[in-house]
């Protein structure tokens, strides 16, 4: 793991470093949250429903992984969901005129790359702190892409898109394939790269990541521009499961996203956090949403569930870290 | 970096400039380019629109003094006009919905100020995580549909006057004069200030920094309940989205008034004329008939540019 990350932890010699017992916590919470729901519910078990969770957890999970780096940063990108929404539409439009999935996946991609970028800019170039900037930017998003829709739905997509999302490859959906390969990704990055390490140097300090000569706004833009691109692709995900694309899709994607950060042990404080971390957090969050789904609770009560799950995430993760000032 | 406590009113010629400037452009743009702007009929129509965001900004001047932010007011005020309107429609008595709305708002606002002040949770998520709960029990108690059929009281008190003043202009004139005794004449005013400035000057005067930093989160909640009777009786029903996004066109107007988010010194005045050019700008481009949607993004960039320049004068 990282050394930076491990220097800020407190208990010098154990036999686990703290990361692997957080972990461990935490695979444990996935396991019995399982046993809970096996035991209150029969159809929990069926290979359908845990399809349809693994396919759930790799949408939180995508727009959730480009997050975790920019949280390792210390910051946060509020803007996420309205990106996928606008990168839907976007991508939507594009593949309607053109016929040609290929040329809207890439688009889309684009669309919320460049949004990302443009939060980076704001971080970095205007120095707004990131809340507020990407705040900023969910209101401007969210806005363009009412207007850019004017109320209209799109539907209807080629077939062979519509297998992105909604595909089976060996009986698995295929966007539990994607999940595993932006996971191994993002965690080949993030642990194994110099770049990926000098994220985690600047979160931790970076004042004194800046003296050592990393370059902190090149790695702040790429940051931004990752999570903007990885909301760009969970747009293309959305376009192809749901088979159309309306303006108000990603309304409720950020605060999930979030949750599976936090939930995940990624600290807010930046510095600490891996994107493992991230996947199980959205495995987390899918399971509590799922079990109230199966035991018949109204959708009504899932924000006031995911706030609460945020709250207390973040708050036991300080607790549990008490990190050194 | 933080500078020292500053206690008194900052002087307001520094500072007329920035908002009187975007406030004047505004009006002079939209005089030009707006047909029916400039008419006392839209111009009162601009300030009675800006009334409840005014009861959200006052108070969130005083969240971001403290180097604070609270992204749940407008969620809280949809769920408080909700139980205004649930309760005074169960009791007929507009009273007693106030009180409910009042209630539940205040207690949203001192469970923001516990999670930021004891639990030391950063207050952009603490808020965003109490958003989600306030969303969620606002769809909750309403079953996401309109709650309509509520008193005439209710609505009365939206489309009123007194003495000639509606009475919409009347309430936000009361809440600024008490938000402004508050922080400029008493000794709680004072210690908002210091919360900002200098957090370790009030605990060497034996103060606890924490109550009060639960209080200014307090008063938050409470005016988003009352906010909540208005937005009732303005719509004439509750509705589990009529905030959406309100809390947003509140940091607006406050970033636009002049109060920095890096150096916790506010400006009220500032901020009722941020708010006043926030309703302008929407009435106004409502007027050309752009769609809300544009208004939306309007706001945003505006945010971002009163950010801009509120980090470029903490440099300078």
């Amino acid at each position: 793991m990282t050394d930076i990350a491990k220097e800020s932890l407190s208990p010098p010699r154990s036999f686990l470093s703290q990361d692997a017992i957080q972990l461990f916590y935490r695979l444990l919470a996935v396991l019995l949250i399982c046993a809970v729901l096996a035991v209150l519910n029969d159809s929990f078990l069926s290979l359908g429903n845990i399809l349809n969770v693994l396919r759930q957890a790799s949408l939180t999970f995508f727009i959730a992984s480009g997050l975790t780096l920019v949280v390792l940063t210390a910051g946060l990108d509020l803007s996420v969901g309205a990106n996928v929404a606008l990168s839907a539409c976007v991508a939507g439009t594009v593949i309607h005129t053109t016929g040609s999935p290929a040329l809207g996946i890439l688009t889309g991609l684009a669309c919320g790359g460049i949004v990302g970028l443009l939060n980076g800019i704001m971080v970095t170039a205007l120095r707004i702190p990131s809340f507020i900037a990407t705040y900023g930017m969910l209101w401007v998003l969210n806005g363009l892409t009412y207007w850019y829709m004017a109320g209209e739905t799109l539907h209807g997509f080629p077939a062979g898109f519509r297998q992105i999302g909604s595909g089976y490859l060996f009986g698995l959906p295929i966007p539990v394939y994607l999940l595993l390969v932006f996971l191994g990704i993002g965690t080949l990055f993030a642990q194994r790269t110099i770049w990926g390490q000098e994220i985690y140097a600047i979160g931790a300090n970076p004042v004194a990541a800046r003296l050592s000569g990393i370059p902190v706004t090149r790695r702040l833009l790429l940051v931004y521009a990752v999570s903007g691109t990885m909301a760009g692709l969970a747009s293309i995900i959305f376009l192809s499961r749901l088979n159309s694309a309306e303006a108000d899709i990603g309304e409720s994607l950020t605060l999930p996203a979030i949750a599976a950060v936090l939930i995940g042990g990624t600290s807010l404080f930046g510095g600490i956090g891996t994107v493992f971390g991230t996947f199980i957090g959205a495995l987390i969050l899918t399971l509590v949403l799922n079990g109230m789904n199966l035991l018949a609770v109204s959708a009504n009560w899932q924000p006031l569930v995911t706030g609460i799950i945020v709250i207390l995430a973040v708050w036991l993760d300080m607790k549990t870290r008490r990190r050194g000032q | 970096m933080r500078e020292a406590a500053v206690v008194s009113q900052p002087n307001p010629l520094q500072r007329i400039p920035g908002v009187a400037i975007v406030l004047g452009a505004l009006i002079v743009l939209f005089g030009a380019i707006a047909p029916g702007f400039l008419t006392p009929a839209n111009l009162s129509n601009v300030l009675v629109q800006s009334t409840i965001l005014s009861m959200l900004a006052l108070p969130m001047t005083l969240i971001i003094m403290t180097e604070g932010l609270d992204l749940s007011m407008g969620a809280v005020l949809t769920l408080t006009s909700l139980c205004v309107a649930i309760v005074s429609l169960a009791t007929q008595s507009m009273l007693l919905g106030l009180g409910a709305g009042v209630l539940v708002g205040a207690a949203f606002g001192t469970v923001n100020g516990w999670l930021v002040a004891i639990l030391g949770i950063p207050p952009f998520v603490a808020t965003l995580g109490t958003l989600g709960m306030a969303q969620g029990l606002s769809l909750i108690v309403s079953d996401g549909q309109s709650v309509v059929g509520i008193p005439h009281g209710v609505r009365d008190i939206y489309s009123a006057t007194l003495l000639g003043i509606p009475v919409p202009i009347v309430i936000a004139l009361v809440t600024y004069a008490a938000f402004h005794g508050l922080l400029y004449h008493t000794r709680f005013g004072s210690y908002v200030f210091a919360l900002g400035g200098n957090r370790e000057a009030l605990r060497y005067a034996g103060l606890s920094p924490n109550k009060l930093l639960i209080a200014v989160y307090a008063i938050g909640g409470t005016m988003a309940g009352i906010a909540g009777l208005l937005m009732t009786a303005r719509m004439n029903s509750g509705h589990p989205t009529a905030g959406l996004g309100l809390e947003f066109d509140a940091i607006a107007a406050v970033a636009v008034g002049g109060t920095s988010f890096e150096r916790g010194n506010g400006w009220l005045l500032g901020t009722l004329l941020g708010v006043i050019a926030v309703g302008v700008l929407r009435n106004g481009l409502n007027l050309i008939s752009l769609p809300s949607s544009v208004q939306v993004a309007s706001v945003g960039v505006l945010v971002i540019v009163a950010l801009f320049l509120d980090g470029l004068r903490s440099r300078a």
